[in-house]
């Protein structure tokens, strides 16, 4: 009898995670529409991206001499940190529309709760999509940047999870909310007045102490910057392995903490 | 000796209750579903029908009062209990850019049933609503009738024991509402037990065994249609039509004419066992009618007698 209930225990996490499966293979399926937009958004977007601002702007900068950048070319300070950047954006992007999508004008997410699987499955299956949308999209950069000999290291490697840990910090996080909304209005704002801040002062462009002064000291907050000081460390080098611990046990918290909201919220709007 | 599986009710609540925060939408219903029946939730916008179907369908869970589906629990069994139901929820939730198939199948996969088995099921099922023809378009463009067959395909994909309907038929043409109830009827002559909700008093008597009137949360009564018609109306019903304004004033001059007279806003209706010999009377009385009717009793007349108000308002 014992043995039973001891099987069935440990089983559950595996029915758990099926579920979950199930749920992220409803999400590929209606992507698999979208792929080709998908492949230009990972891949040619960034190209042009660090075409112009590594070679354009980084010509201006680069012209002021080796220095300004620890010794670093412009190109070569800038790509790496898209990795961080592009992830968090495709995730963003992803946890508003698309998401609200499934709550609200399809209500798959509630038909899906009608069968076996559970909310916190639908959250799960959520992750996993997520996880699938900014795998996608880090690799993409990660493949432009082996294009540039300045950025051509194996440290890629370790950037693309570096990036996708970062993607999933903003994507449970916005999803936990999006989860609660009856509207879409909030989106823009999401979008316009917190990630693109982010963007623009959380180090990708410019070392974060350029900026006065409690803006270092805010950035600890700020997921992106985590992610972009270890893809940039990743693959120029110069990390401290101590910081690099600090910053992906921080990017770890918040992706943990992000998906407890999530199964909070999902749960108290799907079973009502 | 235990009771034979088959005897246990396939759903069984007792004061059941769901609360939203203050709101009270359901109020202690007392409910009781046989194997192989089809059981209706009759009422009008607002009576606690879809409450009552999540919580049913494991979905919602109960505020307070005690509900069994298939004998379990669904604050404890709601995997296993959702594994063998299917729902057409009220609005239909399916994916608008999949083709018909490809929501069968995807929908399979929530059940864990092999790739291939969903398939075959979904073909079979798509025979069995009339849409093997449109297998492979895709959902959007389809009519509101033929949406509603592919979510009741869907809701049958894990060969379900008990179906729960949430207004099945709700703002179809009435030959869509026809082939729906035809398929639904084929479904329960298969043994697979049918609870559905309507505010349509004849999709009621169409597809019910038994039913409970439900409003405002409770329930106003319960039996097979005829025993609520029997119980709670005439055999006949007279219905006038008076030039407006002039219901009230009429129908004091009605009183006293069969059982009992309801005035509505736009008619008048006589209850009454002979509904022509009521009609002589109201001749006799001079308050000639603009126009006049005798039909048999409705659900709808059980409502009105019930709760003083239509179903449909
Ligand atoms: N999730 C919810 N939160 C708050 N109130 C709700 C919710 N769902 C239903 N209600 C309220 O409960 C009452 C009964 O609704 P419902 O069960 O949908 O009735 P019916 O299906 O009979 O029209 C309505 O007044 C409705 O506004
Ligand atoms: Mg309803």
């Amino acid at each position: 009898m014992t043995e039973t209930g001891i099987g069935i225990a440990a089983a559950a996490p595996a029915v758990g995670v099926r579920g979950a499966i199930r749920v992220w293979e409803r999400h590929w399926k209606l992507h698999s529409f979208y792929w080709r937009s998908d492949l230009m958004g990972a891949v040619v977007q960034p190209l042009l991206y660090l075409m112009g601002m590594g070679l354009g702007v980084g010509a201006l900068v680069d012209s002021q001499g080796a220095g300004l950048l620890g010794g670093v070319s412009y190109l070569a300070f800038v790509a790496p940190a898209v990795i961080a950047a592009a992830a968090m954006n495709v995730a963003a992007q992803e946890s508003v529309w698309p998401l609200m999508a499934g709550f609200k004008w399809s209500n798959a997410f509630q038909a899906m709760c009608a069968t076996p699987i559970t909310a916190a499955q639908v959250a799960g299956g959520t992750l996993l999509w997520l996880t699938t949308k900014v795998t996608i999209s880090t690799v993409g950069v990660g493949a432009v940047l082996m294009l540039f000999p300045a950025t051509r290291t194996v440290g890629v490697l370790a950037a693309i999870p570096a990036g996708i840990v970062t993607g999933l910090a903003y994507g449970l996080a916005i999803s936990a909310w999006t989860a609660t909304r009856e509207s879409d209005t909030s989106f823009p704002v999401i979008l316009r007045f917190f990630i693109l801040p982010m963007f623009l002062f959380a180090g990708v462009f410019f070392p974060v102490d350029q900026l006065p002064d409690p803006i270092p000291l805010i950035v600890w907050a700020v997921p992106l910057w985590h992610g972009v000081e270890l893809s940039r460390g990743a693959v120029i080098g110069g990390l401290d392995p101590a910081m690099a611990a600090i910053h992906i046990a921080i990017l770890l918290v918040w992706v943990g903490i992000g998906f407890l909201a999530c199964t909070q919220t999902f749960t108290r709007r799907l079973t009502p | 000796m235990a009771d034979a599986p088959s005897s246990i009710p396939v759903v069984s609540a007792h004061n059941l209750v769901k609360r939203f925060g203050e709101f009270t939408a359901v109020d202690g219903i007392d409910v009781e579903v046989r194997p192989g029946e089809a059981f209706g939730f009759l009422g009008p916008n607002g009576a606690g029908k879809s409450s009552t179907m999540r919580m049913i369908g494991c979905v919602s869970p109960v505020t307070s009062g005690e509900l069994r589906i298939f004998g379990m629990d669904p604050a404890t069994h709601g995997r296993q209990i959702r594994s063998r139901i299917g729902v057409v929820p009220q609005t239909d939730q399916l994916d608008m850019e999949l083709s018909v198939e490809e929501n069968l199948i995807i929908y399979g996969r929530y059940f864990d049933l092999p790739r291939r088995l969903c398939r075959e099921r979904a073909a079979e099922l798509l025979e069995f609503v009339q849409l093997s023809d449109r297998a492979t378009s895709k959902v959007e463009p389809l009519s509101g009738g033929m949406k509603r067959r592919v979510t009741i395909a869907r809701a049958l994909i894990n060969d379900p024991e008990l179906l729960l309907l949430d207004e099945p038929t709700t703002g179809l043409d009435p030959q869509a509402r026809h082939v729906l109830w035809d398929r639904l009827y084929r479904l329960k002559q298969r043994g697979v037990t049918l609870v559905l909700t309507t505010h349509y008093m004849d999709e009621a008597e169409q597809l019910c065994d038994r039913l409970v009137v439900m409003d405002q949360g409770r329930i106003a009564a319960e039996g097979s249609p005829r025993e609520l018609i029997q119980r709670h109306s005439t055999r006949e019903v007279l219905e006038l039509r008076y030039v407006p304004g002039q219901n009230e004033l009429q129908a004091e001059r009605l009183q006293g004419l069969g059982d009992r007279v309801e005035v509505l806003p736009d008619r008048v209706l006589v209850y009454a066992d002979d509904g022509e010999a009521a009609l002589r009377e109201v001749h006799n009385r001079d308050a000639m009618p603009e126009s006049s009717l005798v039909r048999r009793s409705s659900l709808e007349d059980v409502f009105l007698a019930l709760t003083g108000r239509t179903l449909n308002d």
